[in-house]
C-alpha cells in the first residue's frame, strides 16, 4: 500500500513537473546569429531591429536571445550548436558565410528550425533561407540618381563582386540611364561589408573622379560623411534609414526591414504552420523599403521614383525588363522578357553601357 | 581607362589628409623610442583616442575639446603601459601587445552608445583668396587644422631633439641609460613622460580618425594605422623629417590605389589593395641595407628596461 | 618604501604561482568591469570559467571543443615560444597561418575530385611549406638587410589576407558556388577532410599535432644542444656568439620552425574545423597565440595549459553573450587584462620586493 501511495505521488509530482515544465514552455525561444555588432547602424543593426520588432509583437509568448560579432567558421557553428542546445527553437542566421553551418547543425536537431538569410543550400527539411530583392530599391535609387546628376557620373561603391551586388550596380544604372542617356558609372571595390574608414577613402576617390551621386553597397555612413563635405555631391543610406544625413546629401534611402518576414515565421511555427521556404520578398512583401525621399529632389523626380515603387510593388513592373544585353554586346532579355530568378541569383555579367570589368 | 581624370593637385591633398593619423602616431611614437622605450600598442592608443575623443565631441559639441578628449584617453592607457614597464620591468613588446588588445576591447566598450552618431564637423582652416591659387591653393591651403598641426608637431619635435637639453637628455637615456643613471637624471621619470607624450600623439591621430577622416565611431575604425605608424618609424631611421616622408608616401600610394580604381584602371584590386604594404617593406628593406649590420640609427638601449641596482 | 631587488636566479615557486595569481586578479578585476556593465559579476565569471566545463546542459559539447579551439593557438604558440626565447620577435604567425592555409587547400583543390591517400599528407606538407616560407620572408629580410622582422612579419599579415580575398574570389572560388566568395568545403571532401578522430572528443590532426608539438619542444629545449642555444641567445647574447652559436642560423631557423607550425595550424583549420578558404578565414589566432606564449611563460607544457585556458575564456565568453548579453568587447577586455595581470605578477618571479625604511631610491 506504501508503495502504490509512493507511485501514485510518484506519477502526480511528475505529471505536474512535466506540466509545469510544458507551461514554461509555452514561451518559444527565437534565436539570432549576427555577424556583425547589434551598433553598427547597417545590416546588423537592421536584423536586431527585426528581432525586437518579433519581441513586441509577440510579448510574452517569445523569448528572443542573440549573439553578435560571430565570425564564420567554426566558432559560428559552436554559437549554433550551443543556441539549439539550450532550447531556441528557431535560429536566424544572418550572413551568406553561415551557411555550411547552418546546414550541419541543422542535421543534429531537426526538431529546431534554422532560416538562413542570403544563402542556397537547404540540404535538410528544418532549413529554410530567405533574401530580399535589394535591386528593386537600386532601381528607384538610379532613377534619381540619373535625374539628379550634373556630372553625369555617378559612383558606385562595391563590396565584394558577388551576384547580390552585382544585381544591385546592373540595376542602377539601367534605370539611371533610362531617365538620362549620358549617364556613366564608375565602380570601386572596397571589398568589405563594413569598414567606414575605407568606404569613406572610396567616396572621396570617386568624388575626385567628378562624380556627384554616390551609391553604396557597403553598411557604414561613412560615404554619406564624405559626400557632406563637397557641396552637390549626394547619396542614399544604406541597409539603414540613416536620417542624420538628411535633407541632403542623403536624400532617400533602401532599408532592410527584416521584421515582417521574421514576425510572419516566429508566428508560423507559433501557431503549426510553418513549411520550409525560401523567401525572396521586395518592395511589395515590405523586406525593402524606400526611406523618405527629402525636399532636396524635386518634386517631378520624387514623384517618378515613387511612381517607379509602386509599379514594383504592385508587380506591374520588373527592373529587369528587356530589351537588355549583355556589356559585350549579346542580347541578354527580348523586349518584354523579363529576368527570372535563376538569372538573377547568379548573375556575373555587367549589363551593355558600364565600362569596366568585374574582378575575377 | 581614364587616368586623366585624376587630378595631381587634388590627390596630393587627399593624401596629406590620409596622412594625418599615422604621422601623429609615428611621431609621438619615435620619441617614445628616442627614449628607449618599444611601445607596440600604437594601436590601441590610436583607438582609445578615437574613441573618447569622440566621445568628448559629441558630449560638449566642440570638436577641439573632442581633440584634447582623445589625446587624455590615449595618454591614461599609455600610463598602464608605462606603470607596467617602467616600474614593474615588464617585457616591453608583450605589454605593448597586450595593451593594443585591451585597447580595442575596451575602446569597444566605450563606444556602444556612439556608433552611427553624427559628430560636431570641423571646417577647413579658413584662408580666403589664398586657397584659390590654381595648384598650390588645394594642395596648401585647403585643408583643416589638423593637417596643419601634425607638420607642426614634426617641425616642433624636430628642433626639441636637435637644438634643447631636454632632447640632449631624452636621447642620452634612449642611447645608454646606465650612463644617463650615472649623471644623475631620471631615467624612469624622463621615459614616463615621453610615453604619455607618445599617447597623446596616439590618440590625436586616432581622434582625427573618428572626428574628421571618416567621421564616425565603430569598432576597430583605425584599421591597423598604429602597426603602419610603427613601420614609418623605422622607415624614417628615428628621424623626424622622415616620418613626414614616410607618412606621405603610405597616405600616398593608398589614395592613389583607389583613385586608380575609380578611374577604370586594368590593374588588379587585390594587387593595388596590397601595395601601400609591399612598398613599405621594400622601403624598410632599402634603409636598413644601406647602413650595414651593426647601426640603424636606432636607440641603443630600445626595449631593454631598466632597473637601478645600486 | 617599496624596494625592487634583482634576484639572482628567477624563483621557481613564483614562476608556477604567478599564472595562478595573474588569473585570480583577472577574475576580480573583470568581475568589477562586468559589474560596471550591469552584469552580475559572480554569474559572469561562473559562465566563462566553470559552465563550459560542467554545467549539465552543454558541458558535453563544449568540453572537446576546447582542445577545437585551444589546437592551433597552442600549435602556433609553440612556434613563436622558440623564437621569442631567443630575442626573435614573430609577430607576423597571423599571415604564416592564412598561407599555410591557402597553399595545403591548394593542393587539395587542385586534386579534386580524386580520391587518394596521398592527399591529405600532401596537403599537410604544402600547408607546412607555405607558412615556413612566408616566414622566410622576415628571415631572410633581417639576416642580409638587418631589417626588423616584427615589422616586415606584421606587414606581411595585411599581405597575406589581400592573397587571401583573391583567393577566395578569383582562383580558388567553388564553381559551383553560385558566384560567392569562398572555395569548395573541403572539410566534405573526404580525402582531404580533417574529422573528429574520435567522435565526442574534439581531437582533429590539429589537435594531435599541437600534443606532439609540445612534447617535442619538451625535448628539444630541455635536451638538445639547439633548445640550449635559443635560451642561451636570448638570455645572454654575447657569450652566445662566444660560444659559436651563429646568429643569423637561430633566426631564420627559429622563424622557419614557428612559420612551419603556423602553416600547419592553418591546413588543418582549413581542412576541418573552418572548412573553406574564404575572406574572413583568419580570426586572430596568430595574434592570440602570442598571448598564449607569453601566458605559458614560454614553457611547453606551460602553453598547454595556457592554450587550454585562452580556449576557455573564448568558448566560455561566447556562452556569456549568448547568456548573459555580455558585449563580446568585454570578452576581448578581460583577455588583454589577463596578459597585463601576467605581465604585472612576472615582476614577483625576478625581483624580489622589501620594505625599506630608508626614503628614495
Amino acid at each position: 500500500m506504501y508503495r502504490r501511495t509512493l507511485l501514485v505521488t510518484a506519477a502526480l509530482s511528475a505529471s505536474l513537473a512535466f506540466g509545469g515544465a510544458a507551461l514554461a514552455q509555452d514561451k518559444t525561444k527565437a534565436c539570432f546569429v549576427y555577424v556583425g555588432p547589434i551598433g553598427d547602424g547597417g545590416w546588423t543593426y537592421q536584423h536586431h531591429q527585426g528581432a525586437l520588432a518579433v519581441q513586441e509583437a509577440f510579448g510574452d509568448k517569445v523569448e528572443i536571445a542573440f549573439q553578435e560579432s560571430v565570425p564564420e567558421g567554426a566558432d559560428a557553428e559552436r554559437v549554433l550548436n550551443q543556441m539549439a542546445l539550450s532550447g531556441c527553437k528557431i535560429i536566424f542566421t544572418t550572413s551568406f558565410g553561415y551557411m555550411d553551418q547552418t546546414n550541419a547543425v541543422a542535421a543534429k536537431f531537426p526538431d529546431v528550425k534554422f532560416e538562413h538569410a542570403t544563402g542556397y543550400k537547404r540540404e535538410h527539411p528544418n532549413v529554410s533561407t530567405y533574401n530580399a530583392r535589394f535591386y528593386e530599391g537600386r532601381a528607384v535609387m538610379g532613377t534619381i540618381a540619373g535625374r539628379m546628376t550634373k556630372s553625369n557620373k555617378i559612383g558606385y561603391i562595391g563590396s565584394f563582386p558577388i551576384p547580390e551586388v552585382i544585381q544591385g550596380i546592373n540595376a542602377s544604372f539601367i534605370h539611371a540611364r533610362k531617365v538620362n542617356p549620358d549617364v556613366t558609372l564608375a565602380v570601386v571595390w572596397a571589398y568589405t561589408w563594413f569598414d567606414p574608414a575605407k568606404e569613406a577613402d572610396s567616396a572621396k576617390a570617386l568624388i575626385e573622379q567628378g562624380v556627384d551621386v554616390i551609391l553604396s553597397h557597403t553598411d557604414s555612413t561613412a560615404p554619406l560623411a564624405e559626400a557632406q563635405k563637397t557641396p552637390g555631391v549626394i547619396g542614399f543610406g544604406q541597409a539603414s534609414d540613416m536620417a542624420a544625413y538628411k535633407p541632403s546629401p542623403r536624400v532617400s534611402s533602401i532599408i532592410d526591414n527584416w521584421a515582417p518576414y521574421y514576425i510572419k515565421r516566429v508566428g508560423a511555427l507559433m501557431d503549426g504552420s510553418y513549411a520550409q521556404a525560401d523567401a525572396w520578398e521586395g518592395i511589395a512583401g515590405g523586406e525593402v523599403e524606400i526611406g523618405e525621399i527629402t525636399d532636396a529632389v524635386p518634386a517631378e523626380v520624387k514623384a517618378e521614383a515613387e511612381a517607379l515603387r509602386d509599379a514594383i510593388a504592385a508587380g506591374t513592373y520588373h527592373p529587369f525588363t528587356g530589351p537588355l544585353n549583355k556589356q559585350d554586346g549579346t542580347p541578354w532579355l527580348a523586349e518584354g522578357v523579363v529576368a527570372n530568378d535563376g538569372e538573377l541569383a547568379g548573375m556575373g555579367f555587367y549589363v551593355e553601357g558600364i565600362t569596366g570589368d568585374i574582378p575575377k | 581607362m581614364d587616368l586623366s581624370a585624376i587630378n595631381p593637385a587634388v590627390l596630393v591633398a587627399s593624401l596629406m589628409v590620409a596622412s594625418v593619423p599615422i604621422l601623429l602616431a609615428a611621431i609621438g611614437e619615435l620619441v617614445v623610442e628616442k627614449a628607449g622605450v618599444l611601445n607596440l600598442g600604437v594601436e590601441g592608443m590610436m583607438i582609445m583616442g578615437a574613441v573618447t575623443g569622440f566621445a568628448t565631441a559629441v558630449q560638449t559639441g566642440s570638436p577641439y575639446l573632442g581633440f584634447l578628449g582623445g589625446a587624455a584617453g590615449a595618454a591614461a592607457l599609455s600610463l598602464v603601459f608605462a606603470f607596467l614597464t617602467q616600474v614593474l620591468l615588464a617585457n616591453q613588446v608583450a605589454t605593448g601587445l597586450a595593451l593594443t588588445l585591451f585597447g580595442l576591447g575596451l575602446s569597444s566598450l566605450i563606444g556602444q552608445g556612439y556608433v552611427g552618431v553624427k559628430p560636431p564637423l570641423t571646417t577647413d582652416v579658413p584662408f580666403g583668396p589664398l586657397a584659390d591659387i590654381p595648384v598650390l591653393g588645394t594642395v596648401l591651403f585647403s585643408h583643416d587644422w589638423m593637417v596643419y598641426v601634425s607638420v607642426a608637431v614634426i617641425a616642433a619635435v624636430w628642433a626639441v631633439l636637435k637644438f634643447t637639453r631636454t632632447g640632449l637628455i631624452l636621447r642620452a637615456v634612449g642611447e645608454n641609460h646606465e650612463a644617463a643613471h650615472a649623471l644623475g637624471y631620471k631615467v624612469g621619470r624622463i621615459r614616463l613622460a615621453a610615453i604619455v607624450f607618445g599617447g597623446a600623439m596616439a590618440g590625436l591621430g586616432g581622434a582625427y580618425v573618428s572626428l574628421i577622416r571618416v567621421p564616425q565611431w565603430t569598432d576597430g575604425i583605425t584599421g591597423g594605422a598604429g602597426w603602419i605608424a610603427l613601420a614609418i618609424v623605422v622607415f624614417a631611421s628615428w628621424k623626424p623629417w622622415r616620418v613626414l616622408v614616410g607618412g606621405y608616401l603610405f597616405g600616398g600610394i593608398t589614395v592613389l590605389q583607389l583613385n586608380l580604381q575609380a578611374a577604370g584602371a586594368a590593374i588588379p584590386v587585390e594587387y593595388l589593395s596590397m601595395s601601400p604594404y609591399l612598398i613599405t617593406i621594400l622601403v624598410l628593406v632599402i634603409m636598413s641595407s644601406g647602413r650595414g649590420r651593426a647601426s640603424l640609427t636606432a636607440p641603443a638601449a630600445l626595449g631593454q628596461n631598466f632597473h637601478a641596482s645600486r | 618604501m617599496l624596494r625592487l631587488e634583482k634576484r639572482p636566479s628567477p624563483s621557481r615557486v613564483w614562476q608556477a604561482a604567478t599564472p595562478v595569481l595573474a588569473v585570480l586578479l583577472t577574475m576580480i578585476a573583470g568581475g568589477i568591469m562586468f559589474a560596471l556593465l550591469g552584469k552580475n559579476p559572480v554569474e559572469a565569471i561562473r559562465t566563462i570559467f566553470w559552465d563550459p566545463l560542467f554545467n549539465d546542459q552543454f558541458a558535453a559539447y563544449s568540453r572537446p571543443q576546447l582542445l577545437v579551439k585551444a589546437g592551433p593557438l597552442i600549435l602556433i604558440a609553440i612556434g613563436l615560444s622558440l623564437g621569442f626565447r631567443a630575442g626573435i620577435w614573430n609577430i607576423g604567425a597571423e599571415g604564416q597561418y592564412v598561407m599555410g592555409a591557402i597553399f595545403g587547400a591548394g593542393v587539395a583543390l587542385a586534386a579534386y575530385p580524386l580520391d587518394a591517400v596521398w592527399i591529405f599528407p600532401a596537403m599537410v606538407l604544402a600547408g607546412a611549406f607555405g607558412g615556413w616560407l612566408w616566414a622566410m620572408i622576415p628571415a631572410i629580410l633581417k639576416t642580409r638587410f638587418n631589417t626588423n622582422e616584427i615589422l616586415v612579419s606584421l606587414l606581411l599579415v595585411y599581405v597575406a589576407q589581400n592573397i587571401l580575398a583573391s583567393m577566395s574570389l578569383g582562383l580558388m572560388r567553388n564553381p559551383e558556388g553560385g558566384g560567392f566568395p569562398g572555395s569548395r568545403n573541403l572539410s566534405q571532401y573526404p580525402a582531404a577532410a580533417n574529422p573528429e578522430l574520435m567522435t565526442g572528443t574534439g581531437m582533429h590532426w590539429g589537435v594531435v599535432a599541437a600534443f606532439i608539438a609540445v612534447i617535442a619542444a619538451y625535448v628539444l629545449l630541455q635536451r638538445h644542444i639547439l633548445g640550449f642555444r635559443i635560451k642561451l641567445a636570448g638570455q645572454a647574447p654575447r657569450a652566445a656568439r662566444f660560444a659559436g652559436v651563429d646568429p643569423r642560423a637561430l633566426t631564420v631557423l627559429c622563424l622557419g620552425i614557428s612559420g612551419a607550425l603556423a602553416g600547419l595550424a592553418g591546413v588543418f583549420e582549413v581542412a576541418g574545423p573552418a572548412g573553406q578558404i574564404s575572406i574572413d578565414f583568419n580570426v586572430g589566432y596568430g595574434f592570440t597565440a602570442i598571448i598564449v606564449a607569453f601566458l605559458g611563460r614560454l614553457n611547453p607544457i606551460g602553453i598547454l595549459l595556457a592554450g587550454l585556458l585562452m580556449a576557455l575564456t573564448y568558448i566560455g565568453g561566447e556562452l556569456a553573450q549568448f547568456m548573459l548579453g555580455l558585449p563580446s568587447a568585454a570578452i576581448q577586455a578581460f583577455q588583454g587584462m589577463l596578459l597585463f595581470f601576467l605581465l604585472a605578477v612576472d615582476l614577483l618571479s625576478n625581483y624580489r620586493v622589501r620594505l625599506s625604511v630608508r626614503g628614495g631610491i
